[in-house]
């Protein structure tokens, strides 16, 4: 199979996830103040556009493993609060995964995102059905994974995967949240989104829209 | 929203860089948003940290100096402080003893802390041993939530492990210090008024006129019910009674009875309240061996007060006895 990952469409995609949470800031912290403490979408929002500087300094790491690396180090230390060590937890196991290469096929950013998931739920001592981001980034990687083990064209994995993501997402609303400040709100959290597990399907989102030739919009 | 700032993102540094000038016997860095005291690290003794989001003063930055913390590390307002931070303090501390990390029970604080103590291990070496505050007998269902929060117990665990690590203890028996304190220790507190985040701009919850939250959470988190004001000498019972409740306080040699301020509570009403929540403690058969009344871990402008109440022996007496020299608390020197 063909690398589909080299370095400019990682960056492409970083960039391209920063621009969305940008946009969705207003919407995130919207849905933290429901039930959490209202600066999900600023932070993360300061957070990437750190990443973002980063990845076009001169001194830039140009191949897969340390771009993630870095990206996760200045999440862990701009974004703060919980998302910060879940999301640069997320890039960091990424990177380990990924290690110094130029470019990922499909089954290494399959592994390189289940590293992250793991990595991610042991960060967060979470598993599915807590009103977190777990609740979007599992069926992510779980679709991304069978798609590709039945022969499925990456194209259609990916974007399948970021469909899992989203569907994850709204499966989220009914949920009672049982980790983080959510939690705290008991019978009260549910009915809301979670936001965390909507910033990750712009992650997945962005990475459809990204790593699929041509692909753009949605 | 009135106060008394210049820019509300500059709030934490600029509240930082008074509180150095304020205190020349503490060094405040203001890149990574520390306070250490000045004699950082201290030759032989382990040392003490803790740090969490900023608007909770004097916690952490005032309860920085001999007999208690070796350094705090500060987050912005109510957001906890980020690894590369706590990992700079834990360096600086270390004099080859090692370092304690007391973290508050909020998700974001304790991974941020936990991330920092493997960096630090990583890189340095630093033995860290970290023990996690988990007070506040609001939060009934730890099992199906992110668990009781630290809260006022924090205050007294800084204070006595503080005195233990002057004493010489090594790292685990600090560390067994701060966890004998957190488990003799309940804390409830209630609301009058909400908090406002500078930040933000408008306060964080609405609270009707007449009406205040009991169980509420240092940050405005929810408590467990809204009522009617009521006289002191009746909320003095809303607090007392779930803390009894949870744990058997009568007998032995009695406990620190603190009654915290949460911002916007003059000492006035603070003394007040203690005095029924004396009562209310005499009646059930608690006797108490020393008292802390005062604003020690606040919510910003937030109405109100908790209480908590510590479990003493002799050995957490003494050590509670011991000097302290902070800007937040002083004694005995």
């Amino acid at each position: 199979m063909s690398e589909i990952v080299d370095v400019s469409t990682l960056k492409s995609w970083l960039i391209r996830f920063a621009g969305d949470v940008e946009e969705h800031a207003a919407e995130l912290t919207e849905l933290d103040s429901a039930i959490g403490d209202a600066d999900h979408g600023s932070n993360l929002a300061r957070g990437m556009k750190a990443v973002i500087t980063a990845l076009v300094d001169d001194e830039a790491p140009d191949s897969i493993g340390p771009i993630l690396k870095q990206s996760g180090m200045t999440l862990v230390s701009t974004v703060g609060g919980a998302s910060g060590p879940l999301y640069g937890t997320l890039f960091l196991r990424m990177a380990a995964s990924a290690g110094d290469c130029d470019a990922l096929g499909p089954q290494s950013l399959a592994q390189a995102f289940r590293a992250g998931l793991d990595g991610v739920a042991a960060r967060g001592k979470a598993t599915a059905g807590e009103k977190t981001l777990l609740d979007a980034l599992i069926p992510a990687v779980d679709t991304l994974e069978s798609a590709l083990a039945e022969g499925t064209p990456f194209d259609d994995a990916i974007r399948a995967a970021a469909d899992a993501a989203e569907a994850g997402r709204d499966a989220t609303i009914p949920m009672l949240a049982t980790k983080g400040r959510a939690s705290y709100l008991g019978e009260r959290s549910v009915g809301h989104q979670d936001p965390g597990a909507t910033s990750l399907a712009l992650l997945f989102r962005a990475a459809a829209n990204t790593m699929i030739d041509g692909e753009d919009g949605k | 929203m009135k106060k008394l700032l210049n820019a509300p993102s500059d709030i934490v540094v600029e509240s930082l860089r008074g509180l150095g000038l304020a205190h020349p016997e503490l060094r405040v860095d203001l890149n990574h948003r520390i306070v250490y005291r000045s004699d950082a690290p201290v030759p032989g003794k382990v040392a003490l940290i803790s740090g969490g989001g900023s608007g909770h003063e004097p916690l952490h930055g005032g309860f920085v100096g001999p007999g208690m913390l070796d350094a705090a590390v500060a987050g912005e307002v109510f957001t906890s402080p980020v690894p590369d931070q706590i990992v700079e303090a834990t360096k600086n501390v270390d004099s080859g003893a090692g370092v304690v990390h007391i973290v508050k029970n909020y998700t974001g604080d304790v991974m941020n802390f936990e991330m920092a103590a493997e960096i630090a291990a990583a890189e340095t070496g630093v033995e860290v041993v970290a023990v996690v505050t988990d007070d506040d007998v609001a939060v009934q269902d730890s099992l199906y939530t992110a668990g009781r929060r630290g809260v006022g117990v924090t205050v007294l665990a800084e204070k006595i492990a503080g005195a233990a690590a002057d004493a010489g203890r090594d790292l685990n028996g600090v560390a067994d210090i701060v966890r004998k304190v957190n488990e003799n220790g309940r804390s409830m507190g209630v609301a009058l008024t909400s908090c406002t985040v500078p930040a933000a701009g408008k306060p964080t919850f609405d609270l009707p006129g007449t009406d205040m939250e009991i169980g509420i959470g240092i940050h405005g988190e929810p408590g467990r019910r809204r009522v009617p004001l009521a006289p002191a000498k009746e909320i003095a019972e809303m607090l007392v009674e779930p803390i009894l409740a949870d744990l058997d306080f009568t007998g032995g040699d009695g406990v620190i009875a603190f009654v915290n301020g949460l911002g916007a509570s003059p000492l006035l009403e603070l003394y007040l309240m203690y005095g029924e929540v004396a009562a209310v403690l005499e009646k059930a058969g608690v006797r108490v061996a020393r008292s802390l009344v005062g604003p020690y871990i606040t919510s910003l402008d937030m109405a109100g007060c908790s209480l908590t109440l510590l479990k003493v022996d002799d050995e957490l007496v003494r050590l509670w006895d011991a000097p302290v020299r902070t800007p937040g608390l002083r004694w005995g020197v």
